[in-house]
């Protein structure tokens, strides 16, 4: 997370633009988006025929490009979106666009402070992975999944190595995937390979990949696991001793295992979306105990309430004592702690927040069409017309919203800090 | 009308996946991984299945297969006696050439269509047993090579058709440009998050039929949707692991897929015209990643526009005018039950509507389905003769006037257009979508 | 001759009826734990209402759409079920039977009536191994085994009526239509016949997908 000490955390409400007049600035205003500590709100406009931009609070970017897509602001506030301009794509950040150009530029990603911008690209059919303009050395057939390190200072991602045509497909089963880490490929070729993790040290990337047409296992810097399994979802590194964590599938179940080796006793008709709280010392995931029932379960015990439709989006508190994930029961959705699902039902909810100290849990959801937050089961503030994920600030006193409130023309975007204090 | 030519053929087709595929088997193999399949895999549905046919062969005239080429081997319950009895009697002690002639069955000459379900008395689930020979001959590794190679597109990039994810992003831009020609403020918005409607389609229709989501972008903007489309993998609905047994990978796409657009937080996902995508979603994938209905809420496009005609948010210009007849795709008819949907549409659009007999749940599939036109040209002609029944049902909508063939599936269509070239029928094929996007009021109720 | 008889009318019956029963139990039980092992899906999707509307569909003669398509085989298909679970149970001298012993009894069909259903099932069966001979895809499916219980079932019916008539060797007749009935009754669980068991299992779980997940008919 970036500090978000230096903000202003001054009780009170901020208005900081009046958004509805922008349509009569524009040809079009897409959907806006605000920044982490609330003080700006962009969206890409149309400022002519075939000529896009950014406004930002009211003002647009100088430049305009072919085509701007994917803004969205990073963790340390700063506007990042993928533009086109003359035919070539490359990054927009804060209207600077980066000096290196491709053919088409996507999936973009931010580290944790927000200092590392790394994004996909292709050129003359080549494709790269780019941190913070750079892209790697050496451009390969194909690459999916990408990811980020959480200093945003290292990329991997699932790339072609051997080439095949359509319709080889025993040369496929043969293996024609691997990892590229910062553009140097693993040793090793896999059948497929899928989501990737980094360790908390940046140094080590863990992936889920194929062995043959049937054995799925974890592999760890190009190595795999001893153990195959029938099937994987997506590892995780331990924040504390580095040790690596997937859910596998054994005989039909789910459960899950470290290091290849199963570590917890139950077995779920479903396991997926594990969490390390941030000491390490716990484990929490989304976890089907029977057929058509969701819930988490935390250290191998699930919660005795489970949601019919789904459960998703899990999260530790800071001091790892709690859990949060959104349910979804006959088409609501509410939020659950610790097993304890709120009263309140919505038309969607989004990824809980806890406060730094802990203490409170809040939300942004949907009702009838209008949005709110939640905090702690009880809706905070009138309804919005949009609004952007509750921010608590580092003490844990205060909360932050961001929203938009009126309609049509009327529409204000403002910030407004709150006290949690009774 | 060409008569039913196969006899003894369909032995000799050569297919690089069962040919070479079988050359690694040994007899231990096999029996290993038909009795672990059956062991680990089936339980009491397969016993059940297998001890309560009583051999009647009532299923026969259920499958367009035995109606078109009139020989046993191709009723629902004599293609279960080719494969499963028999590795069931025989303990999976089975040959290599065996294993290829029953992936060759399981494959390419069922649709797993369900029709035979409701003309047997015990509603004896035959496409379920195929999908079980399927599984097993997938973990053999001999599924023919076409349908493989999907899997392997599947696999490696999320979508049939080896479109790679710039491919997926630059076309859905392409056909916003091109949509804005006729239509300027017309969006397909990007990963937008919170839109009512994630629009999914399947991997072929950014590689050959774009002009579909430029259609349905267009309908979207008529009726004013606030919808998104996914900029990542997940956007492909489809899913030919489902149909080669490759169950894992089945439940990596539709988790894929379902968690798009959960991650956009989209209240439902509203589906492209295609039927085994349905399937995939609605039925089979969710199922395995053991949700026990989709998470997200699904809906056909039939069923969307049947909403949008419903709610006055979609107006006809002037109707079609050529009359027109319907083909129901068994996954969204026997899947789902959208037959009266259709029809209220093709009233809302067509001046002229010729119903095919059979028809609603009764229906005879395109041939195409389940698979099978995937598994490509060497089985091509096996599945179009196999169709002669179908050919029939449209040869009499046409003397009753129908010119216009509409089919709201993707492979339907694929199998008919072969059907109507092959027995020279002359209709035109047409989605729903094709029609409605040509007799619309357009660009109306566009918001921002 | 007499102590034959009293053994298959006496221990025997004792013990056809207990496999008929204790087998039929075995089965549906065994496979209800089988299916909650392996499948437990059935037990997630299984719906009574759509199950029970899909039952009733094709337990009413011409209820669905195949069995409109084939009237012959629908009407003999209906006499012979009926007649076949019919007979048994209401003919008089198996009620005097019941009585004798439990001293229950019950509505029984008139003896005429009796010989013509029995007739009927005799044809049936005579309907059924000529299709299985004929049909091409009926044939393609058959394996002795077929036969097998084609015979286990009409000879009950050749015997009951043979002595019935007292027609030559009918004491015979009736020892062996006795024992003939009792290995149908005890067939039932272990064979084919077993469809009688799983029909409402098999054609209510395709109901309750049909009807209660894909909104759809099943008839
Ligand atoms: S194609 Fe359809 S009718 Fe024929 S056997 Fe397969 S599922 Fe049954
Ligand atoms: S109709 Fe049913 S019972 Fe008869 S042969 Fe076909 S699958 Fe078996
Ligand atoms: S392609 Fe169409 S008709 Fe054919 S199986 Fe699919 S849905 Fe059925």
């Amino acid at each position: 997370m970036h500090d978000s000490s230096n903000w202003d955390w001054d009780i009170g409400k901020k208005q900081i633009a009046d958004i509805g007049k922008w349509k009569d600035m524009f040809e079009w205003v897409e959907e806006p988006c605000a920044s982490p500590d609330g003080e700006k709100v962009a969206a890409v406009v149309k400022t002519g025929d075939m000529e896009f931009s950014v406004c930002q609070n009211g003002a647009a970017w100088e430049n305009t490009f072919d085509k701007v897509w994917h803004l969205r602001f990073s963790p340390d506030n700063r506007l990042a979106g993928l533009v086109s301009d003359m035919g070539e794509w490359t990054v927009a950040v804060d209207e600077q666009a980066w000096e290196s150009r491709f053919e088409f530029v996507w999936n973009p990603q931010f580290s944790r402070d927000g200092s590392g911008i790394t994004v996909a690209a292709q050129k003359e059919r080549k494709y790269f992975g780019v941190i913070n303009d750079v892209p790697w050395e050496k451009g390969f057939f194909h690459i999916t999944n990408l990811a980020t390190s959480l200093d945003g200072k290292q990329t991997a991602a699932a790339i072609q190595t051997v080439p095949f045509s359509e319709g080889e497909i025993f040369k496929f089963q043969e293996g024609c995937y691997s990892v590229a880490v910062n553009g140097k490929t693993w040793d090793r070729n896999f059948i497929n390979v899928w989501d990737m993790a980094f360790s908390h040290d940046h140094e080590h990337v863990a992936a889920e990949v194929r062995t043959s047409l049937y054995d799925y296992t974890i592999a760890v810097d190009g190595v795999p696991w001893n153990e195959t399994f029938l099937s994987v979802w997506k590892p995780r590194f331990s924040p504390e001793d580095g040790s690596v964590t997937a859910p596998v599938r054994i005989g039909g179940k789910w459960t899950l295992a470290r290091n290849g080796k199963q570590i917890w006793n139950s077995s779920f008709a479903q396991l997926w979306h594990h969490i390390y709280s941030p000491d390490g010392k716990k484990l929490a995931a989304i976890v089907a105990p029977e057929f058509g029932k969701w819930t988490v379960a935390v250290d191998d015990i699930p919660w005795r309430h489970t949601f019919g439709d789904l459960a998703a989006d899990p999260v530790f508190s800071p001091d790892g004592k709690r859990v949060a994930c959104v349910g979804k029961e006959k088409e609501k959705w509410t939020v659950c702690v610790n097993g304890e699902p709120w009263n309140s039902m919505s038309d969607m909810a989004w990824k809980p927040v806890f406060s730094p100290d802990s203490k409170h849990v809040a939300a942004k959801v949907e009702k009838n069409g209008h949005y709110t937050i939640i905090m702690d089961g009880q809706a905070l503030k009138n309804d919005f017309e949009a609004v952007w994920d509750p921010v608590f600030s580092p003490d844990g006193e205060k909360i932050l919203i961001r929203g938009i409130e009126g309609k049509g023309d009327d529409a204000k975007y403002c910030r407004e800090v709150l006290s949690l204090k009774k | 009308m060409a008569e039913p030519a196969l006899k003894e053929e369909s032995r000799e087709i050569f297919d690089e996946g069962l040919n070479r595929g079988i050359e690694k088997l040994t007899s231990e193999k096999i029996e290993q991984v038909i009795n672990a399949v059956l062991e680990d895999e089936t339980g009491a549905r397969l016993k059940v299945y297998v001890d309560t046919c009583v051999h009647c062969g009532l299923c026969s005239e259920a499958c367009h297969f035995y109606v078109s080429f009139r020989e046993p081997r191709f009723s629902p319950a004599g293609k279960v006696k080719q494969t499963l009895w028999e590795m069931l009697k025989k303990k999976g002690k089975v040959s290599p050439e065996f294993i290829r002639r029953a992936s060759e069955i399981a494959s390419t000459e069922c649709n797993l269509c369900k029709r035979c379900s409701m003309y047997c008395p015990f509603g004896i689930d035959v496409a379920y047993l195929m999908l079980v020979v399927r599984r097993i001959c997938h973990k053999l590794g001999v599924t023919p090579q076409y349908i493989q190679d999907t899997a392997h597109s599947h696999s490696a990039t999320f979508n049939q058709m080896w479109v790679k994810d710039d491919e997926w992003i630059d076309t859905l831009m392409w056909q916003e440009e091109e949509a804005q020609d006729e239509i300027p403020d017309l969006r397909i918005p990007l990963d937008k998050e919170g839109a009512d409607v994630f629009y999914s389609v399947i991997g072929p229709e950014p590689k050959f039929r774009a002009q579909l989501i430029y259609q349905a972008a267009v309908i979207m903007d008529a009726a004013g949707i606030n919808w998104t489309m996914p900029a990542t993998p997940g956007w492909d609905n489809s899913d030919m692991c489902m149909y080669t047994g490759d169950n894992e990978m089945m439940g990596r796409l539709k988790k894929a897929h379902f968690e798009s657009a959960m991650r956009l937080k989209a209240k439902r996902i509203v589906m492209g015209e295609c039927g085994h995508a349905f399937r995939s979603i609605y039925d089979m994938g969710n199922r395995w990643l053991a949700w026990q209905m989709p998470p997200i809420p699904v809906t056909h496009a039939i069923e969307f526009y049947y909403e949008l005609f419903r709610e006055g948010k979609l107006k006809i210009a002037r109707k079609y005018e050529t009359p027109v007849t319907l083909h129901d795709p068994c996954n969204i008819v026997r899947g789902r039950g959208l037959h009266e949907m259709a029809r209220y549409v093709v009233n809302e659009v067509c001046e002229e509507f010729v119903e095919m007999h059979p028809n609603r749940e009764h229906n005879f599939c395109c041939s195409a389905g389940g698979g099978v036109i995937n598994c490509g040209p060497p089985f091509r002609n096996k599945r179009v003769e196999g169709n002669k029944a179908k050919a029939d049902q449209l040869f009499d909508a046409k003397a009753r006037g129908a010119k216009t063939l509409i089919a709201p599936c993707h492979n339907c269509h694929g199998g008919l257009e072969d059907i109507i070239h092959h027995y020279g029928l002359g209709l035109e094929l047409k989605f729903l979508g094709d029609i409605i996007y040509e007799c619309m009021e357009k660009g109306q109720g566009s918001e921002m | 001759m007499q102590t034959l008889y009293n053994f298959v009318s006496g221990p025997l019956v004792w013990l056809s009826f207990m496999i008929f029963i204790g087998g039929s139990l075995y089965r549906l039980i065994s496979m209800a734990v089988l299916a909650k092992k392996k499948d437990p899906l059935v037990y997630v999707y299984m719906d009574w209402y759509y199950a029970l509307r899909s039952i009733f569909h094709w337990i009413i003669p011409f209820g669905s759409e195949n069995m409109k398509k084939r009237p012959v085989m629908t009407l003999v298909t209906f006499v012979f079920h009926i007649c076949l679970i019919g007979i048994p149970i209401f003919l008089f001298a198996h009620v005097i039977l019941w009585e004798e012993a439990w001293n229950i009894s019950w509505w029984f069909i008139s003896d005429p009536v009796a010989d013509i259903m029995t007739l009927a099932v005799i044809a049936s069966c005579i309907f059924f191994l000529v299709r299985r001979l004929v049909l091409p895809e009926v044939r393609y499916l058959t394996s002795y085994s077929d036969f097998v219980i084609l015979a286990i079932v009409a000879v009950p019916f050749i015997t009951g009526f043979w002595a019935y008539h007292q027609w030559f060797g009918y004491r015979l007749m009736l020892i062996l239509h006795i024992l003939s009935g009792e290995i149908m009754l005890a067939a039932i669980p272990f064979t084919r016949l077993s469809h009688a068991l799983f029909f409402p299992v098999t054609r209510g779980y395709m109901g309750s997908e049909f009807g209660a997940v894909k909104n759809a008919k099943d008839w």
